[in-house]
């Protein structure tokens, strides 16, 4: 480790990095603008200058920008030396000679890195005289604010977007003092990723425009570390309330998972929490309409449920801990999992295949750096948006490499990009229809499930010949399969992906094959599996039977009650089927979030906590288990599922409930019944740690107005309520040092009150938290000992006359069921439509726009036609899970009926 | 819509280059030949053809000032206000021109055969004051010359 | 005396076509270097005459060649780029060759692409020098005919393209990394260096840039040798330089002298001194982002070492006078106007610095100055030196004032006392 002297003091540093970096990770305070930790250094902005000398007789030096700078041994630099400071000094003089000094009504104001950084210069009197400059701002659709006269250009804006995550639609117009950073005119940004520009941003420029309909600062937010609820990889994010609504989601660093970066269902999505939708008060059917009290509900369900026999049906986006309680409630016979057929038999053999396949699933940090990657079936950016763009940044690790051999270390961000062109590594896709990611591939194919599947088998058996052989390979489908195993045996990190959204086990068998056959050969190969939804492991982990089973128990009069945990069954079951079941059962009880279909049969409805109002666990993709923290104190008689499940169960003495208080309760019975999920005791500091006997405060010791913000309700303060799960208090007061990673409210330093601040609890700038990152890993490589090859390879995919064969295409907005009940993400859904191929199109005599109508599994379905060329003949596509479009299992076979005149002119409806 | 001949000359500047982008510029200049400008359609429909978007394309065009993303007039006049046309008086040049022609810089005449510009040095130093209109290159202009000058570019 | 680079100039003329340019011993460089010498014994050629580029920085041309990695293994392309930019203000010397002499450049060129193995090489011509398109194009079909461009040229295996490209507009286009991304289609930014163009250039390859006047010292070298190129000089960098004076003198124009003539010489004898009336006061020797020389200067070489002693830079040698009856205030605010929109908006003390000093200038200028704004000129040339800004170009902008400063100060402190400019 080089050792460098920083005014004087001798540090050893990690080698490789820049001066920055070096200073950030020893903890100094050195300002800077356009260095971003994961984007690297251009030079831009010029505030990060230090003094450099060239050896201890140097008096003078030289001023350099320490984000430019390697480090080297025995390098002299000054931070504190009187003209560095004076340049940075002015350097924040330059800056805000056009800036509007509006911090007052700028949402940035108070978590502003260009605030911070401007005290840390010390600038303070203005002597500029004249004009500043003025723009027009625009709108940027339903996610992003836009007020360009803040801008500093610092490039970080347009780097982010572009360069890293690949945006078409943001870019930098015009020269000299007149730049501007925004769209070719007015409309929304297309990235899935924008919401980052938030963060990215240094200043007010791109602020959350959801944040600005229901105001408020930094400071006056209640905050706890959370998981994001929208997808399966379940990125770490931060929740701030105040008055009890849910205010902002931003990203909360996690070294392994997320990183930086969030994506804009995971940031946007959470305003269905204060939505209309929201069940608030606890309804008894028979009561209607008055809601009834928190007593009177349990008193109803058990009165229910003391005569009936029962069971129930769980979550795949409830937590362990809800999942859990119901299944101790009703038994492990009577517990079903609340998912489709197909998502059913996918996650179970998604489950199997993490068991049993001796490579390792990547983090998303790992992903990242995987030099060759190979999808099969995922769209990505729609099923599991943060690894799209993860895999966009492993496209950089084989070019990469000619960067370090021409000398020009990584973080050179402009350099690297321009010695390396447009050049990406090794990725291959798979997929139904076009992605996203396609622009950056080395070679695609667009095809059904099936013959996805035999690209996949017969790459793995190229790779190993214990991998079956596929027969009637074409020419081409041969020849792309050498080169995918080409590719992926040359890579010193190749990593296979795949998941559930094709609804095709062969697809996840041949990605199974072919890590183990990787493997064999290279152990540092990874897998990943995404899945439909944030608990979908968990859930699996725990077991339960399938939906059908959960029907024919009350059909068949097994049972005659059931419980539901925050599930639409509407979701995951034909209607009929779904309405047949609920008609027949005597007692429905459903624990939810929000109204829905489901909802509305049951006899009694309690309201369960949001993630916010919540204390769980979830457990990602990779296996990892991670703990959401209760955000607020719930209002009315909201509570976690796992405690009214826990009440429930205690008034009907169910043993091992008896003893459940809080979340602690809850996890040491599961970890008893359940030893896999015994790791789970160092998953987060139980309820009753204390650091030098204090809480840990969700508020930050300047939030504001506490002795007033109820006085309409009550002019004495009332008591601060207490959080009996977890060492969070609810209150500004407590341990005012870091907490251990995974219950870290906010990041906030001295003098750095920006989502910057985490470079102060990161080991090193950009590596991982301090105290180790948030989360445990339930699933080890291999730990079934049951690794083999499968054996199935499907025949290759025939059109059938007549037919079409139903595909789920999934959308990052739209297709998950909380986000999309909330307005921003909802207004970038898509409308309900079925894709066809033009030639499919052409054979039915039908053009875009034009409805197709066809029956599946009984439904009959009316849909607006769009062309897809890239989607394979003789499929279609239908996107997935939209409200507006009813449940029915995919991939399967839709008969088309002829087309009849008159409903050409009608509205598109569904029925 | 690109007319043909754009599209041909476009085509031809994309196939002397490592990748369709680098002859954005060359592409620019092609429009801007023809029409004398780039509206926001041309540089949409050029965009399109170098598999651009208007963001990427725009962020170029409007770097340099020669690309006009404005209408200009028949003729322009490119005006030199640097040191040495500086030191050898352009700015009556100038403001004959503005006098005469009754427009500001950056404006066109209404009967739309001027637009007036100011432009950096045109490296004809020695023979300041100097400005150029279109293609022709004027040197040690005087402002009793301006009038002929202008006539010729109807 | 000697004019190797402008005997066969004549401005009144056409350029000379192929044949001409032949007949007077045209690509007998070419031939010599490409069937007689290897590329290495060219660079070491170039590397001993002492030519320095004459594009502004004077490096050493052989040693910057140097850099380029040589080999079969190396990555390729590799390019030539002839920075044909000059946009400089108050330079002109680049268009007399363009215009008086294509053939040459190629040349040249032809000879730096050799030297460095260059698959590909681009003239960057800028915008408004139309009659030396025109020029250059015929001039690189004529060669691309004769064998001296294209495939196997004279049959010795090596090969080079060529092209003419025209820039849009933008000083910044002529410095040499800014040039490489305008040949890439995308916004003239500099880039960082290190990596230097000559081992990450044009596309990410190996590329070396240099000035047309440069590369048409090349044929003479070659032809003549390094001790002939340094015995041009009178001084002790090498060669002859194309000067050129422009303001009020009575012959403004540009000349090939040997390296080395005095300002005063430039001045008053080939110049033919100044204007009837007015009075020399001072100069910027080579280019408007050169310091002011002044009276006391007269006798100095112009040559890199010497104007450099002087507390000046060499540049491009195209001297710009200041006269006694033109404001000084109002010459350094023109060349601070320019820099400002010429500032190409990447970072902060160029973006934001510059316009506020054409601000200052401008109200001290109008006779609304005040005394602090002289800290505010002076904080700026501190600040805005090398190293502190990305590229050269906003140092470049703080030497002439710099430099006002120092020599002409009263002038400033006068306007802002007097609240009006003394020669208005
Ligand atoms: C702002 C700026 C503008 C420049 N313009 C030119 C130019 O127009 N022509 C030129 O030859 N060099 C110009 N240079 C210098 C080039 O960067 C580069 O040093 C030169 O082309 C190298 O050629 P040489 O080694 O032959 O001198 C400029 C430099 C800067 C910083
Ligand atoms: S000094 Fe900075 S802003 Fe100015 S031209 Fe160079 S890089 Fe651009
Ligand atoms: S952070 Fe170093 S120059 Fe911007």
């Amino acid at each position: 480790m080089p050792t460098i002297y920083i005014d004087n003091v001798p540090y050893e540093v990690t080698a490789g990095k820049n001066l920055l970096e070096a200073c950030l990770s020893l903890g100094k305070d050195l300002p800077y603008f356009c260095w971003h930790p994961a984007m690297g250094s251009v030079g831009a902005c010029r505030q990060c200058a230090v003094k450099i000398f060239k050896d201890e007789a140097d008096t003078k030096g030289r001023l350099i920008m320490s984000c430019m700078e390697p480090v080297r041994d025995n390098l002299r630099l000054s931070i504190e030396e009187p003209e560095a400071k004076e340049f940075r000094e002015h350097v924040i003089e330059w800056l805000m000679t056009n800036h509007p000094h509006d911090c007052a009504v700028c949402d940035e104001g108070g978590s502003c890195h260009l605030q911070d950084m401007t005290v840390m210069t010390g600038h303070s009197y203005r002597r500029f005289q004249f004009k500043k400059r003025t723009y027009q701002n625009q709108y940027l659709g339903p996610f992003l604010n836009h007020e360009m006269n803040r801008c500093i250009q610092c490039y970080r804006c347009v780097r982010y977007y572009k360069d890293y995550a690949g945006g078409k639609d943001l870019d930098v117009f015009g020269a000299h003092n007149h730049v501007y950073f925004g769209r070719a005119e007015d409309g929304v940004l297309e990235s899935e990723f924008s919401g980052n520009l938030a963060e990215v941003c240094p200043t007010g420029v791109f602020t959350d425009k959801t944040l600005k309909q229901h105001y408020t600062r930094k400071w006056d937010l209640t905050m706890a570390p959370s998981v994001c609820h929208h997808c399966s990889l379940g990125c770490n994010i931060t929740a701030g309330e105040r008055y009890g609504s849910l205010r902002q989601i931003t990203n909360r660093y996690n070294g392994e998972v997320n990183g930086y970066f969030l994506c804009d269902r995971g940031r946007f999505g959470y305003e269905f929490v204060n939505g209309p939708a929201r069940i608030r008060k606890a309804l008894v059917r028979t009561k209607l309409p008055e809601a009834v009290s928190r007593e009177e509900a349990l008193q109803e369900v058990t009165t229910q449920l003391k005569t009936a026999r029962v069971i129930g049906i769980g979550s795949p986006r409830a937590s362990l801990e809800s999942n859990f309680a119901l299944k101790a409630l009703v038994g492990e016979d009577n517990f079903h999992s609340g998912v489709s057929d197909t998502d059913y038999d996918m996650v179970n053999m998604s489950l199997k295949i993490l068991q049993s396949t001796p490579a390792r699933t990547f983090s998303l940090r790992e992903v990242e750096k995987a030099d060759a990657v190979f999808i099969l079936g995922e769209d990505l950016i729609n099923t599991a948006p943060r690894l799209g763009l993860a895999v966009r940044q492993s496209g950089r690790q084989q070019p990469l490499e000619t960067v370090m051999q021409a000398s020009i270390p990584y973080w050179q961000d402009a350099a690297a990009r321009e010695l390396v062109q447009e050049q990406h590594g090794p990725l291959f896709m798979a997929t139904l229809t076009a992605t996203k990611l396609d622009e950056i591939a080395t070679a695609t194919l667009h095809a059904s499930p099936d013959t996805i599947a035999r690209l996949g088998f017969a790459v793995a058996n190229l790779i190993s010949a214990g991998s079956p052989e596929v027969t009637h390979l074409s020419e081409e489908e041969q020849a792309l399969a050498e080169q995918i195993a080409q590719a992926l045996v040359k890579a010193k990190k190749p990593l296979i992906i795949s998941g559930c959204s094709t609804g095709s086990e062969a697809v996840l068998e041949a990605a199974a094959n072919l890590t183990a056959a990787l493997h064999a050969q290279n152990p540092e190969t990874g897998l990943v599996l995404t899945l439909p939804e944030c608990n979908s492991m968990g859930l699996a982990m725990l077991g339960g039977h399938r939906l059908d089973s959960a029907f024919a128990a009350i059909h068949n009069g097994y049972a005659e009650a059931v419980i539901i945990l925050e599930n639409n069954l509407h979701r995951c079951a034909d209607k009929a089927e779904v309405d047949r079941f609920l008609g027949k059962a005597k007692q429905v009880i459903v624990l939810d979030h929000l109204h829905h279909a489901t909802t509305e049969k049951a006899h009694v409805l309690l309201p369960a906590g949001a993630f916010s109002e919540a204390d769980g666990t979830l457990v990602n993709n990779e296996g990892r288990a991670q703990r959401f923290y209760q955000v607020y104190p719930t209002a009315e008689d909201i509570q976690e599922s796992w405690r009214w499940l826990a009440q429930i169960g205690q008034a009907l003495h169910v043993p091992l409930m008896s003893q459940w208080e809080n979340i602690d309760d809850v996890n040491r019975a599961l970890m008893e019944v359940e030893p896999k999920f015994r790791s789970l005791e160092a998953l987060a500091p139980p309820a009753g740690f204390r650091i030098s006997g204090q809480k840990i405060p969700r508020e930050t010791h300047r939030f504001s107005g506490r002795t007033a913000m109820f006085a309409h309700h009550n002019v004495s303060e009332a008591k601060p309520p207490q959080d009996p799960d977890s060492p969070l208090s609810f209150t500004m007061e407590g341990y005012r040092g870091q907490p251990p990673s995974p219950i870290t409210p906010f990041f906030w330093a001295p003098g750095w009150n920006s989502m910057q601040s985490v470079n102060k609890y990161q080991d090193e700038v950009g590596g991982h938290l301090r105290y180790g990152d948030p989360g445990i890993r339930l699933i080890e490589p291999g730990q079934d000992g049951l690794n083999r090859y499968y054996h199935d390879v499907p025949e290759d995919f025939q059109p059938l006359k007549d037919h079409l064969f139903v595909l789920p295409l999934p959308h990052i907005f739209g297709s998950e069921e909380l986000s999309s009940f909330s307005p921003g993400i909802a207004e970038r859904a898509p409308k309900p439509y079925v894709a066809l191929n033009p030639r499919d199109a052409q054979t039915f005599g039908l053009e875009a726009g034009e409805i197709l109508s066809f029956t599946l599994n009984h439904q009959t379905f009316r849909l607006p036609v769009k062309l897809y060329p890239e989607l394979s003949p003789g499929t279609a596509g239908v996107p997935r899970g939209l409200q507006d479009v009813p449940f029915f299992e995919v991939p399967a076979w839709a008969i088309i009926l002829k087309p009849e005149p008159a409903w050409k002119n009608q509205p598109h409806t569904i029925s | 819509m690109l007319t043909t001949e754009e599209i041909a000359q476009i085509e031809h500047e994309i196939s002397l280059v490592p990748q369709r982008k680098a002859a954005c510029i060359e592409a620019l200049k092609v429009v801007q030949q023809h029409r004398g400008w780039v509206s926001d359609e041309s540089l949409k429909d050029t965009a399109t053809m170098l598999g651009m978007s208007a963001e990427e394309l725009d962020s170029v065009a409007t770097f340099y000032n020669l690309i006009f993303r404005q209408p200009v007039g028949r003729h322009v006049i490119l005006l030199c206000d640097s040191i040495s046309c500086w030191v050898m008086g352009y700015e009556q040049i100038r403001d004959h021109l503005i006098q005469k022609l009754q427009i500001k810089y950056g404006e066109t005449t209404p009967d739309g055969r001027f637009t007036l510009l100011p432009n950096v040095c045109l490296g004809t130093c020695d023979r300041a004051p100097a400005l150029m209109i279109d293609d022709h290159l004027y040197q040690n202009v005087t402002i009793e010359e301006l009038d002929d000058i202008l006539h010729h570019h109807r | 005396m000697e004019r190797p680079l402008t005997k066969h100039i004549h401005p009144d003329r056409e350029p000379l076509s192929l044949q001409e340019y032949e007949r007077v011993g045209g690509y007998q460089a070419v031939r010599k270097a490409l069937l007689e010498l290897s590329p290495e014994v060219v660079v070491t050629l170039v590397k001993d005459s002492n030519l320095r580029g004459r594009g502004g920085a004077g490096f050493n041309t052989g040693l910057k060649w140097s850099f380029v990695p040589m080999g079969p293994d190396v990555p390729r392309p590799k390019y030539l780029v002839a920075n044909a930019d000059e946009m400089e203000p108050g330079t002109f010397k680049d268009r007399l060759l363009l215009e008086g002499n294509p053939h040459q450049l190629i040349e040249g060129m032809i000879l730096a692409s050799y030297a460095i193995g260059a698959d590909i090489s681009y003239v960057f011509l800028r915008w408004a020098y139309k009659k030396a398109a025109q020029g250059i194009v015929k001039a690189i079909q004529e060669a691309y005919n004769a064998g001296y461009l294209g495939q196997n040229i004279l049959g010795t295996g090596f090969s080079l393209e060529m092209h003419l490209h025209t820039g849009v507009g933008r000083y910044m286009c002529g410095e040499e990394t800014a040039l490489l991304n305008a040949l890439e289609g995308k916004r003239a930014m500099p880039r960082a260096k290190p990596p230097f163009p000559q081992v990450s250039g044009l596309y990410g390859k190996p590329t070396i840039v240099n000035n047309v006047e440069t590369l048409c010292c090349l044929p003479h070298i070659v032809n003549h040798g390094a001790e002939w190129f340094k015995g041009l000089s009178r001084t002790q960098d090498a060669g002859t330089k194309i000067y050129g004076v422009s303001g009020k003198v009575k012959r403004p124009g540009a000349w090939e002298l040997p390296m080395g003539v005095t300002i005063r010489e430039l001045v008053e004898e080939y110049a033919g001194g100044m204007l009837d009336g007015y009075k020399f006061k001072g100069a910027l020797p080579g280019g408007a982002s050169t310091d002011f020389l002044v009276e006391q200067h007269l006798d100095t070489p112009m040559d890199y070492t010497s104007i450099a002693a002087a507390g000046s830079r060499m540049g491009t040698g195209t001297m710009i006078i200041l006269d006694d009856q033109t404001c000084p205030v109002g010459f350094v605010h023109n060349l601070q106007h320019f820099f400002a929109q010429e500032s190409c908006g990447f970072c902060t003390p160029c973006r934001e610095g510059l316009p506020w000093v054409e601000k200052v200038l401008l109200s001290i200028d109008r006779g609304e100055g005040r005394p602090e704004d002289m800290n505010i000129l002076d904080f700026h040339t501190k600040y805005l030196g090398p190293g502190n800004t990305f590229c050269a170009l906003a140092p470049g902008a703080m030497e002439p004032l710099q430099s006002a400063l120092k020599y002409f100060r009263e002038d400033f402190e006068r306007h802002i006392h007097d609240h009006q400019c003394p020669w208005k």
